[in-house]
């Protein structure tokens, strides 16, 4: 399994993700500048976290414009996995390749800490592994992570079955204590209708190891390549 | 020369002859305005630098001592670990979000300048109490400023302390310390080596902000202080994190000879300290500076402190290899000219000769200032008192009441606004005795803690000096780690003033033998004088920052219970004292009274031991007991596994002592019943004391005297009263 991490200027979770590609799922890890033409055939493709372009301006506004993403949207179009975390989420958001659009915090405040998220649908390639009702402890670490989508759209992807994650209680109670941007409806994790791009504020790449707190983030790489060794 | 012009640069009447000396003639304008910055008291160290001599700053593991942009410690394995602790407190004072950023900025600039890659960041802050609108802004402020930078370069925050003061008020301190690692054949230093090499400035463009930011940081804060605004730098983290990666990267690439971070006196700094290091010149062309602003006057490119600019000392052949890097990085680079051999630091500008200075003037003539006259004062008021704290009718609710004070509750209002996790290496964080970063190339660990306790060093300069020392390092022992060297920030008042220049000198003597006792020689650090408003100055505040080594970042150990039926002990001194205490503070008492005893060698004993402890597993959690002494280490290591504790005290001296008092060389450990006499042998062969105080278990604290019973509290009630105290106080 070959999987790409996409650096743009100010990415930081980069590392994160390549360090637990490499060491802990032990499959091949290997960067994508921003600047670059094309994707070098890989597997599956990760946006990792960070503040691209600082930030400035809007979370990702700016890193949808840089010259890798046109690679980027091919390969989605032609069904390739294409992952954000974070500020990678933010910017699938900005790029029009995932609906919705990631707000401040309803808190005005960066958040950094463990929170328990429920899965919501199993059956896609990055919850494959998981059951729908699943609890998973991972942390949030974002100033921009209030997940917004009109009514009408939030509708389409219920009946879509488009999002993977909410932010829930220990129990895997969806309640009010539990989310911790405002997200609309405590969303987490979404993807698109075809399933193959997902995005989700959550750090899975910091939930790999026992002593770092949790490995509950595994799942959802395991479940990304549970269906690349199917396809 | 118009004396109001060196007068109103902060320069006095002795010191402007002084340099008129050290050039052989009167300095122009612009060589005037360098000087001035060069010999502020935050860049020329002249009212500390003859006290700071007496620090130990040498031992086996030490690299690079103070002298360079941080300190260098051997960890073994071909790798070393790199850190520095640096205030920021008059730009706080002003602009809090700004100034704290800044300071963050400046700090990581200082680690990576030496080839290391910063891992981690803490913190030491002080504000008034938060019983106003404007103290609020500025706790608020500065924490949001420090996350905005760390968060964003994406280096993780992982430790610090925060206490509240009334003498902190008007004059916040905020100091940030910086930990990085690095492969010791990667080491860059600050040098301009060579004549013929090519002076190169990268990063930020050049602007009017921070014009004699070092003169504002040299001098008390007032009602005009708000003027100075634009004097606060203003910091861009996207940058510093382009220029962070650039920077290593030309490094790693072995492309640069010298590399000097640009900060307080900016250009004028960087030009001068690095000539003055390699006993070099310089040729500058500051036409070649790239500007943010036209019409800048040459003395203003040459003490702007705009921030996220880098100087690079770079031979001719290789300088293609380091414009292809920064171009990589989109990064702003400027041949600005080249070493020369004539130790004068030559500046054109409009192709005019503007400046021909010694480099070694500027960079290390200042004069040095000893206060004579401080020598044989008392600087003690640590007394008895027979009222030390007020009559305690119930023990319970004086804890839960010390538990929602803000210096003690629960900060996770304040950390989960920092990034802590990023690097996924942080495997013990905020909330600890101290935080844990694993190195993943070696599997060690570093262990790293900011302390400092302005009351006792109030109380007893030199006592206090020694005690921040003891606990900084204990804090590394409890979680295992081998302290292997300190960084200092001194936050002082005006050292013009004898009571404040002999608290100073008793403190850096008290920290100077804990130091060479402990064996953690000071690598490096800052002094920040004039921290004082309308003349009065805030408490004599020290702040320790300790880095520790672990062998295996598996050892490490935390604070908290681990089960039911563990026995609890205290290690260590049994001496504590009430005076200076966290409860004589939240009782709303008067500061005052008698400090306990210190005992170096012991303590020393007492660490050792519980390195050892932690390491082997016998001690399932060690604690330090700190402010708040026994009651609240106790509440502490409760409260993160919910489980409770049933211990027997003896009331000696009195139970008030026993609860609330306080004192250096003390730990709580818990014990698997199995380890039990394993523990008391080597506590035994250590010749340290060891008190076995009760059992963990169930969910209450309860505490009692023979049939009495002292305290009995739920971990409920502790949590309840331990948590969310910010979040409502900052509502």
């Amino acid at each position: 399994m070959k999987f790409a991490i996409l650096v743009f200027p100010g990415s930081n979770c980069d590392l994160d993700a390549y360090y637990l590609v490499k060491d802990v799922l032990k499959h091949e890890a290997y960067y994508v500048r921003y600047d670059q033409q094309d994707l070098d055939r890989c597997d599956a493709l990760i946006l990792p976290g960070g503040f691209s372009y600082g930030d400035y301006l809007r979370s990702g506004a700016i890193a949808r414009f840089s010259p890798v993403m046109e690679a980027v949207q091919e390969f989605a179009e032609q069904g390739g996995l294409v992952f954000g975390i974070c500020n990678g989420f933010q910017v699938l958001t900005e790029a029009g390749l995932l609906p919705g659009a990631l707000y401040r915090n309803q808190s005005l405040q960066f958040r950094c800490r463990q929170v328990f998220l429920r899965v919501e649908n199993g059956d896609t390639p990055y919850t494959g592994s998981a059951a729908r009702g699943d609890v998973l402890k991972i942390p949030v670490a974002h100033g921009d992570g209030c997940y917004y989508a009109p009514p009408d759209v939030l509708k389409q992807m219920e009946e879509n079955r488009q999002i993977l994650l909410r932010y829930c209680d220990a129990k895997g109670e969806i309640t009010e204590e539990a989310n911790p941007n405002g997200s609309s409806d405590n969303i987490a994790g979404v993807c698109n209708k075809r399933g193959n791009v997902a995005g989700m504020m959550p750090h899975p790449e910091r939930a790999g190891e026992a002593v770092l707190g949790s490995e509950d983030g595994l799942v959802i790489f395991e479940s990304i390549c549970h269906y690349m060794e199917q396809f | 020369m118009n004396d109001t012009i060196w007068r109103s640069l902060g320069l006095t009447d002795d010191e402007y002859a002084l340099i008129k000396k050290q050039m052989g003639r009167e300095p122009n304008n612009v060589e005037l305005n360098m000087y001035s910055v060069m010999w502020s008291e935050h860049c020329s160290y002249k009212h500390s630098r003859s006290m700071l001599k007496i620090f130990p700053t040498s031992g086996p593991r030490i690299i690079q001592g103070p002298g360079e942009n941080a300190g260098v410690v051997d960890i073994g394995k071909g790798w070393a670990a790199v850190f520095k602790i640096e205030s920021h407190n008059h730009p706080s004072a002003v602009e809090p979000y700004q100034g704290a950023a800044t300071g963050v900025g400046g700090i990581l600039r200082d680690i990576f300048t030496m080839g290391a890659q910063p891992v981690a960041f803490l913190n030491s802050l002080r504000f008034g109490p938060l019983d106003n609108d404007r103290t609020r802004y500025l706790f608020d402020g500065v924490v949001a400023g420090i996350g905005g930078y760390g968060n964003c370069v994406g280096i993780p925050t992982v430790g610090g302390e925060i206490y509240f003061e009334q003498c902190y008020r008007g004059n916040p301190l905020v100091n940030a310390m910086c930990v990085g690692i690095m492969p010791v054949d990667k080491l860059t230093l600050g040098r301009a080596d060579v004549p013929g090499n090519l002076v190169i400035l990268v990063g930020a463009l050049t602007g009017r902000d921070g014009i004699h930011g070092v003169t504002f940081a040299s001098e008390e804060l007032s009602a005009a202080s708000e003027e100075r605004r634009p004097a606060v730098q203003v910091g861009d983290p996207f940058l510093g994190k382009l220029l962070l990666e650039a920077t290593l990267e030309a490094i790693e690439k072995k492309a640069v000879v010298g590399v000097q971070d640009l900060g307080g006196a900016g250009l004028t700094c960087a030009l001068t300290e690095t000539a003055s290091r390699s006993g070099t010149g310089m040729d500058i062309d500051l036409d070649r500076v790239p500007l943010r602003e036209e019409g800048m006057e040459a003395f203003e490119i040459l003490t702007s402190e705009s921030q996220e600019r880098m100087l690079l000392i770079v031979e001719p052949g290789r300088k293609e290899d380091v414009e292809k890097i920064f171009k990589r990085w989109e990064l702003e680079l400027a041949v600005l000219g080249q070493v020369t051999d004539d130790g004068l630091v030559t500046v054109y500008h409009g192709g005019k000769k503007v400046v021909s200075i010694p480099a070694g003037s500027v960079a290390g003539g200042s004069p040095e200032y000893v206060e004579e006259c401080a020598s044989n004062i008392n600087t003690s008021v640590s007394q008895e008192l027979n009222n030390t704290v007020p009559v305690i009718e119930n023990y319970g609710d004086a804890l839960l009441e010390m538990l929602s004070h803000p210096d003690i509750a629960s900060r996770e209002w304040v950390w989960q606004r920092y990034d802590y996790q990023v690097r996924t290496s942080t495997v013990q964080g905020p909330g600890g005795d101290a935080a844990v970063i694993r190195i993943r190339q070696t599997g060690q660990a570093l262990a790293m803690t900011v302390d400092g306790n302005g009351r006792y060093c109030r109380l007893d300069p030199s006592a206090g000096g020694k005690m921040a020392v003891m606990e900084a390092t204990r804090n590394l022992s409890c979680v295992g780690a081998e302290p292997v060297g300190i960084t200092d920030c001194l936050n002082f008042g005006n050292p013009e003033k004898e009571e404040i220049y002999s608290q100073f000198r008793a403190v850096v003597e008290g920290m100077a033998e804990a130091c060479r006792i402990m064996e953690t020689p000071v690598v490096g650090g800052n002094v920040s004088f004039y921290n004082e408003v309308a003349g009065k100055a805030i408490y004599p505040t020290p702040v320790v920052g300790a880095v520790g080594l672990l062998d295996n970042y598996e050892q490490q150990g935390t604070a908290d219970f681990k089960g039911p039926g563990d026995w609890i002990c205290l290690l260590g001194s049994t001496e504590v004292s009430l005076g200076g205490s966290q409860l004589q503070k939240s009782c709303g008492g008067e500061l005052g009274g008698l400090l306990p005893p210190v005992d170096l060698e012991m303590e020393k004993r007492l660490q050792f031991l519980v390195r050892s402890l932690v390491r082997s597993r016998f001690a399932a959690s060690a604690h330090d007991l700190a402010e708040g002494g026994l009651a609240v280490a106790l509440a502490e290591s409760c409260l993160a596994n919910d489980i409770g504790a049933e211990l027997e005290i003896f009331g000696k001296p009195d139970i008030i002592s026993v609860l609330f008092g306080e004192g250096p060389s003390r730990v709580l450990i818990s014990v698997n019943k199995e380890n039990m006499e394993k523990v008391k042998d080597d506590a035994e062969k250590a010749d340290v004391p060891l008190t076995i105080l009760g059992r963990t278990g169930g969910n209450v604290l309860l505490i009692h005297s023979g049939d009495d019973i002292i305290l009995k509290l739920k971990i409920e009630s502790l949590r309840s009263a331990y948590e969310e105290v910010f979040s409502c106080l900052m509502k």
